[in-house]
């Protein structure tokens, strides 16, 4: 990839709305994020997070303005994403490995049986698992592994279709706090390596607070972007979630958020 | 009464397998019982690896009760030739419909129940209605593997092939929809249209098993194995295969027993099936055993490797 690719820009939104049939869930969003940008989402419960991520899917169309996805238009499909879905639980009994989880990422929109170019493919699965350091338990039945080893092996999946931007929405959630720095760190190194693109939704920013980029707000019916040190200050983020959000720096100039724990204790709503 | 097995004139049946063969396959009845057999047992153990692994044992029994219903109607219309189509045509359109709902079908558990129930009630007005004898709802419900004539291993060999072909061509895309719904909709597999397309092939499954074991012990061919199956292995593939190879075991076993002992063959079948779940549940957590004691040890070793 040439140097160059490193400020284009991979998504453009203009006056942007998104809505589920007539009730608007937020309008007049318009940014731009650049290749190899690791962009934290955040906004308080039912503002339209998961929604911005259907629409870079398009999985659900604008309801105004403009979108344009890596050079066109959201169409689902898109071999170029990697996602991430919000996740409940897999069940414990499901009788499949991680590894085949991961290798639907590849093949699993093709249809038939897997015939042929299958040793391709496997070299491509084991990468992807190799790459977030799960091949120790890949052969397990995904649903006894624990939240981490699940979320590193859903994350190879994304990843195992070679895509250019990750969609990852609430990755850290359900993890306990080492995990969750694990994580972020994993995906922000990965999004290296690779040059990918990363939104990522979360509800808890301090993990992501030494990774991030930039910012990007979903809240009061629009989104707004920013660079954590102009947007995570005690006025915008009390001013955004409506309730008292302290931001604290302590001596190593590091920042911690306070008073959105009951947000993130309820995430799942 | 049961046969004495130890008369001279009586069928053979000993240590000498290949006389055992000759023997069940030397009535033209048994060699078709054997054909329609293995071709419904393929069909139902291959739908029912996924019939179990999206959770619709449930629908896939109501559709079967349906089809009772679909037959009955059939026959009242323009006779036995009716059976068939009757069958098809209620259970396609219910699988359908229950395809379309998709998601939302699981937990419906009082709406599917009462569906069923009122599907009943409807075959039992229908036979009353056609005022033939209650052999013909008996056939229908529990099948008349013994009376199988050339043209229905015709019609079960067709239904059987294009079920089978139809869930090997659709079996990636439906295996991740199955797995992995949100991700496999945004990779751009039609999650919907595959709902609805595995629902219709199911309802010829149920349908074409008519003969073989009838609308209602059919379940056991298509849950069953299946379940197994999914207790001993964890590749996709393989269940699938081994779910396919119990199916048609358990028939095999049923028929031949049947041969010997004069109790209906669905019944044989289907303690066969119930048995082997019961066998292999009690088994299969020995067997995991290692695996989960393995886990433990790895475990531990990460929380060493992380702590200071």
């Amino acid at each position: 990839m040439a140097p160059s690719a490193a400020t284009e820009p991979v998504i453009i939104a203009d006056q942007l709305a998104a809505a589920y049939g007539t009730g608007l869930i937020w309008k007049d969003a318009t940014f731009r994020i650049d290749a190899g940008e690791f962009v934290a989402v955040l906004g308080p419960n039912g503002s339209g997070k998961s929604t911005l991520l259907r629409l870079l899917l398009g999985l659900l169309p604008p309801a105004a303005g403009s979108l344009l996805v890596l050079g066109k238009r959201p169409h689902r499909g898109n071999p170029d994403i990697g996602y991430v879905p919000q996740r409940r639980n897999i069940d414990r009994d499901l009788p499949v490995r991680g590894r085949d989880f991961v290798h639907l990422g590849i093949d699993g929109n093709r249809w038939g049986v897997a015939l042929g170019n299958a040793t391709g493919d496997r070299r491509r699965v084991d990468e992807a698992i190799g790459s977030v350091e799960a091949l120790s338990y890949a052969d397990r039945q995904i649903g006894r592994l624990s939240g981490g080893e699940q979320q590193r092996l859903l994350l190879a999946q994304a990843l195992a279709g070679r895509p250019k931007m990750l969609l990852l929405d609430e990755p850290l959630a359900s993890l306990d706090l080492r995990n969750q720095i694990v994580i972020a760190e994993l995906v922000a190194d990965l999004a290296r390596a690779n040059r990918l693109t990363v939104l990522l939704i979360a509800h808890d920013i301090n993990p992501l607070l030494p990774i991030v980029d930039r910012v990007l707000y979903v809240a009061h019916g629009g989104v707004a972007i920013g660079k954590p040190a102009d947007v995570i200050t005690t006025e915008q983020l009390s001013r955004l979630y409506d309730s008292p959000v302290e931001v604290l720096h302590d001596s190593h100039g590091h920042m911690f958020v306070v008073g959105l724990e009951a947000e993130s204790a309820h995430h799942d709503a | 009464m049961m046969p004495d097995l130890s008369l001279a004139a009586g069928p053979y049946f000993g240590w000498d397998l290949l006389r055992v063969v000759e023997e069940l396959f030397h009535y033209t009845f048994m060699q078709h019982a054997f054909e329609a057999g293995t071709i419904v047992a393929i069909s139902a153990g291959v739908i029912g690896y996924f019939v179990v692994l999206r959770g619709l044992s449930f629908a896939a029994h109501a559709l079967s009760h349906i089809g009772f219903a679909g037959a009955t109607g059939g026959v009242l219309l323009a006779g036995t030739a009716l059976v068939l189509p009757g069958l098809l045509v209620f259970t396609m359109s219910a699988g359908a419909v229950m395809g379309a709902l998709g998601q939302r079908l699981r937990g419906r558990d009082v709406t599917i129940g009462l569906v069923m129930a009122w599907s009943l009630g409807l075959g039992l007005l229908f036979t009353y209605l056609y005022q033939g004898s209650a052999n013909l709802a008996i056939g229908i419900l529990f099948g008349q593997i013994f009376g199988i004539t050339t043209r229905d291993i015709a019609v079960t060999f067709v239904a059987g092939s294009v079920t089978i072909l139809l869930v090997v061509a659709v079996y990636r895309p439906l295996l991740f929809a199955t797995l992995d719904e949100e991700v496999a909709e945004a990779k751009g597999v039609p999650v919907r249209g595959l709902s609805i397309a595995f629902m219709v092939i199911l309802a010829v499954a149920v349908s074409e098993a008519v003969q073989v074991v009838g609308v209602l012990l059919i379940f056991a061919l298509i849950v069953a194995p299946a379940a197994i199956a999914e207790r001993f292995t964890t590749r996709p593939s393989r269940g699938l295969l081994l779910s396919a190879v119990l199916a048609v075991l358990f028939t095999w076993a049923g028929l031949t027993v049947a041969y010997y002992v004069p109790y209906p063959v669905g019944f044989f079948i289907t303690t066969i099936a119930f048995a082997s779940y019961i066998l292999a549940r009690a088994a299969a957590p020995t067997l995991t055993l290692p695996r989960a004691r393995g886990r433990e040890l790895r475990e531990r070793e990460e929380q060493l490797r992380h702590s200071p």
